[in-house]
C-alpha cells in the first residue's frame, strides 16, 4: 500500500472542509479525485503533501507518517498544485536546478534528471526564458516538471489541465499515461471527461466526504438498476400506449410527442432488471407499427457523478444549487482558462 | 537550506533590491563620513553609525517586506513546505540570505577607518566593534521584519507594520522615560502585564484553566510582595522596560566605547526568539 489516509478532518473554523475521509492508493494506478469545486479536493491534496496539517486522522506515505516523518515522506512525493508555484523572475533551467536540489537530488545525478524532466514536458526549447514572459501553458508545463523532477513514486497533480487549450490537454493527458507506467499519478480534477480518459480509479468527493470510489467501469454499474428503454416508433401516442400495455414486462412508460410530425417517442421501464429490447421490438411489429429508434439507455459516469454529488451537496451545502453543478459540465470549460480564486486552496 | 538560502540571494541581487539598498546605504554612510570625519576632522567612524543608525528603520522593512508575504501570495510557499526540507531549514534559508544581504554594505563600511587611519590616528578598535554591533542590531531588526511578514499576504502591510514596529523599538529609549515611576504604577504595571502573558497562554493552548491559573497566582505574588517589600515596585516598569532598549547596546560601543556582552546576548536572544516567532507563525496557518 502506498499511500493510506485514514479518517482524515480539516476544519477551517465552523467550516468542514474535509470530513472524515479515508481511503488508500495502491501502487501503479492512475488515481483520479473528482468533485465539485469546493469538494475538498485540494485541501486532501495538501494535507497529502504535508503543506496543510490536518484536523484529525493521519496520512502514511509509504510507510512513513508524514508528520512524524516529513522527509522521507515527501521524498516519495511530486507536487503540482493547484497554482503551480512558480518564482517568476528566475529563468526555467534556473528554477528547475533550484527545485532539484531543494529536493535534495544528489548533486551528480541533478543535470541528469533536470535534462530529463524538461525534455519529458517539452520544455527545452524555452529553459532559458524568465518564467513571468512564459504562456500560461507553459508556466504549468513547469510545473508539472518541477513535480515530476527526480521521478518520485508518488506524483500528484491538482487539476493538471485547468487553463490549457486542448491540444496541450491532449499532451499532458499523454504524459500522465506515461508516467503512470512506472508512477503511481494522482490527479484531481471537477471535469469529467478527463478523469474518465486516464483513470484507472475514480474517487468522487462532495462535501469533503468520499461518496464513491470504484473504478469507471463499476461506478457505471451503480445505477444500472434503472435501465430504461428508450423507442422512437411512428404512430399516435394512444397507439403507443396500447401496444405497451400489451407487454406484459413493461413496468410504466413515459409517452410523448416525437419532434417529428407523426411520431411519438415513449420511455419504458421493464418490471424486472430484465433486457425486453426484444419484445417491445416484437410487440410492435405485430401491431404493424413502424419503429423508428430503440436503444437502451445506458447510464454514464455522469449521471453517477450528479447522483452522488448533488445528494451530498443538498445535504451538506445547501448553497450550491443543481445549476452550480450543472454549469461544471459545460464543454467549454474544458477549454476556458478558467482561474479558481474561491476554491477551497485558500487559507 | 542551501537551496533556499543561494536562491533568495539571487533573487535579492536580480531584482536590484540588494543593489539599489546597498548603494543607498553607502552613499548616505559616505555623505555622513565626509562631514564628520573628513571634514571635521573627527576620527571615530563610530560616531556616523550612530547618526545613520535611523536609515535601518526605512531600509530594514524594505528588505523583509517580501520574505515570507510574497512567498505566500504567490503560494510558492507550497513548493518549499512540500518539499523535503525542515521548516527550520526554510525560515533559517530566508534569514541568513536577508542578513548576507545587508552584510554587504557593512563589509563596506570595515573600508572607511582605514581611510581615518591614512589621515593620521584611528580608533580602529572600537570602529571595527561599532560596526560589528551595528551590524547585529541591523539582524536583530531583520528578524522582527521577517516575522511581521510571515503574518501577511501583503508586503505593503508588511513593510508598514516593520517600520512601526522598528520606529518603536528607535524611541523605545525615550518612551521608558514617561513611564510612572510609584510604587502602585509599578504595580499595575506588573498585573498588566500578567494578564497579557495569561492572555497569550490562553490564545496558545485554548485553555480557560491553565490561563486562569497564571494571572491568579502571579496577582497573589504581585499583592504579597506589596505587603512585604513594596519597595520592590518603585521604578520598576522604567527598569523593566530598559532591559529591552535595544539600540542601547549599540549605543554603548558607539558613543561610551563601551562593548557591552550581556547586550549582545540579548541580540541574539532577540534574533532567535523571533526566528522561533516565525517558524510559529507559519506553523499556525498550516494549522488552523
Amino acid at each position: 500500500m502506498l499511500i493510506e489516509v485514514r479518517n482524515l478532518v480539516k476544519r477551517y473554523g465552523t467550516h468542514l472542509a474535509v470530513d472524515h475521509l479515508s481511503f488508500t492508493v495502491e501502487k501503479g494506478q492512475i488515481y483520479g479525485f473528482l468533485g465539485p469545486n469546493g469538494a475538498g479536493k485540494s485541501t486532501t491534496m495538501n494535507i497529502m503533501t504535508g503543506y496543510l496539517g490536518a484536523t484529525e486522522g493521519e496520512v502514511l506515505i509509504n510507510g512513513h507518517n508524514i508528520l512524524e516523518e516529513p522527509e522521507e515522506a515527501k521524498k516519495c512525493i511530486g507536487y503540482l498544485p493547484e497554482m503551480p508555484p512558480l518564482y517568476l523572475e528566475m529563468r526555467v533551467r534556473e528554477y528547475m536546478d533550484f527545485a532539484a536540489e531543494l529536493k535534495k537530488i544528489p548533486k551528480k545525478e541533478r543535470k541528469s534528471a533536470v535534462e530529463q524532466a524538461m525534455k519529458m514536458v517539452k520544455l527545452t526549447d524555452v529553459e532559458n526564458r524568465l518564467i513571468k514572459n512564459l504562456s500560461k501553458g507553459y508556466k504549468q508545463r513547469v510545473g508539472l516538471a518541477q513535480a515530476i523532477l527526480g521521478f518520485p513514486e508518488i506524483i500528484i497533480l491538482d487539476e493538471p489541465t485547468v487553463g490549457l487549450d486542448p491540444k496541450q490537454i491532449i499532451e499532458i493527458r499523454e504524459l500522465i499515461r506515461e508516467l503512470a507506467k512506472k508512477h503511481t499519478v494522482i490527479l484531481s480534477s471537477h471535469i469529467l471527461a478527463e478523469i474518465q480518459e486516464v483513470c484507472d480509479y475514480i474517487m468522487i468527493i462532495s462535501g469533503g466526504k468520499l461518496v464513491a470510489s470504484d473504478t469507471p467501469e463499476n461506478l457505471e454499474k451503480l445505477l444500472e438498476g434503472q435501465r430504461s428503454v428508450e423507442i422512437l416508433a411512428k404512430g399516435t401516442e394512444d397507439k403507443v400506449r396500447m401496444i405497451l400495455k400489451s407487454i406484459p414486462e413493461v413496468k410504466s412508460a413515459d409517452v410523448k410527442p416525437g419532434e417529428e410530425g407523426g411520431t411519438t417517442k415513449a420511455s419504458v421501464i421493464p418490471t424486472e432488471n430484465q433486457d425486453i429490447r426484444e419484445n417491445v421490438f416484437r410487440a410492435f411489429a405485430g401491431a404493424d407499427c413502424p419503429l423508428l429508434m430503440l436503444y437502451h439507455s445506458r447510464t454514464t459516469l455522469e449521471e453517477v457523478f450528479l447522483e452522488l454529488t448533488q445528494k451530498e451537496s443538498a445535504a451538506v451545502e445547501q448553497s450550491r444549487t443543481k445549476s452550480d453543478v450543472e454549469e461544471l459540465w459545460d464543454e467549454e470549460e474544458l477549454y476556458e482558462g478558467e482561474e479558481e480564486s474561491g476554491d477551497d486552496g485558500d487559507l | 537550506m542551501t537551496a533556499i538560502y543561494k536562491r533568495e540571494l539571487k533573487s535579492y541581487f536580480q531584482s536590484m533590491t540588494g543593489y539599489v539598498l546597498t548603494a543607498f546605504m553607502v552613499v548616505f554612510t559616505g555623505i555622513y563620513f565626509m562631514a564628520y570625519n573628513l571634514n571635521s576632522g573627527y576620527p571615530y567612524f563610530s560616531y556616523v553609525l550612530l547618526s545613520i543608525n535611523y536609515i535601518l528603520i526605512i531600509i530594514v522593512p524594505l528588505l523583509t517586506m517580501r520574505s515570507f508575504a510574497e512567498e505566500r501570495k504567490s503560494r510558492t510557499d507550497q513548493m518549499l513546505l512540500s518539499a523535503p526540507v525542515s521548516l527550520t531549514e526554510v525560515v533559517l534559508g530566508k534569514y541568513l540570505a536577508m542578513i548576507t544581504v545587508f552584510a554587504v554594505p557593512c563589509v563596506i563600511f570595515c573600508t572607511f577607518p582605514l581611510i581615518i587611519k591614512s589621515f593620521g590616528t584611528a580608533y580602529l578598535k572600537v570602529d571595527y566593534l561599532s560596526i560589528l554591533m551595528f551590524f547585529l542590531m541591523g539582524c536583530v531588526y531583520i528578524s522582527i521584519g521577517m516575522f511581521l511578514s510571515s503574518l501577511t499576504e501583503s508586503q505593503i502591510i508588511a513593510a508598514v507594520t516593520t517600520f512601526g514596529a522598528l520606529l518603536l523599538v528607535y524611541l523605545w529609549g525615550g518612551l521608558t522615560q514617561f513611564l510612572p515611576t510609584s510604587k502602585t504604577s509599578g504595580m499595575i504595571g506588573m498585573v498588566i502585564l500578567l494578564t497579557i502573558v495569561a492572555a497569550v497562554i490562553y490564545q496558545m493552548t485554548k485553555n480557560w484553566m491553565i490561563s486562569g491559573i497564571v494571572e491568579v497566582i502571579g496577582v497573589a505574588i504581585v499583592v504579597a510582595l506589596s505587603f512585604v517589600k513594596a519597595e520592590l515596585f518603585e521604578n520598576l516598569l522604567v527598569n523593566l522596560m530598559e532591559k529591552l532598549y535595544i539600540t542601547e547596546v549599540f549605543e554603548n560601543i558607539a558613543v561610551n566605547r563601551l562593548f557591552d556582552v550581556s547586550g549582545l546576548v540579548m541580540y541574539l536572544t532577540v534574533i532567535a526568539v523571533f526566528v522561533f516567532f516565525t517558524m510559529q507563525s507559519i506553523q499556525k496557518r498550516r494549522w488552523s
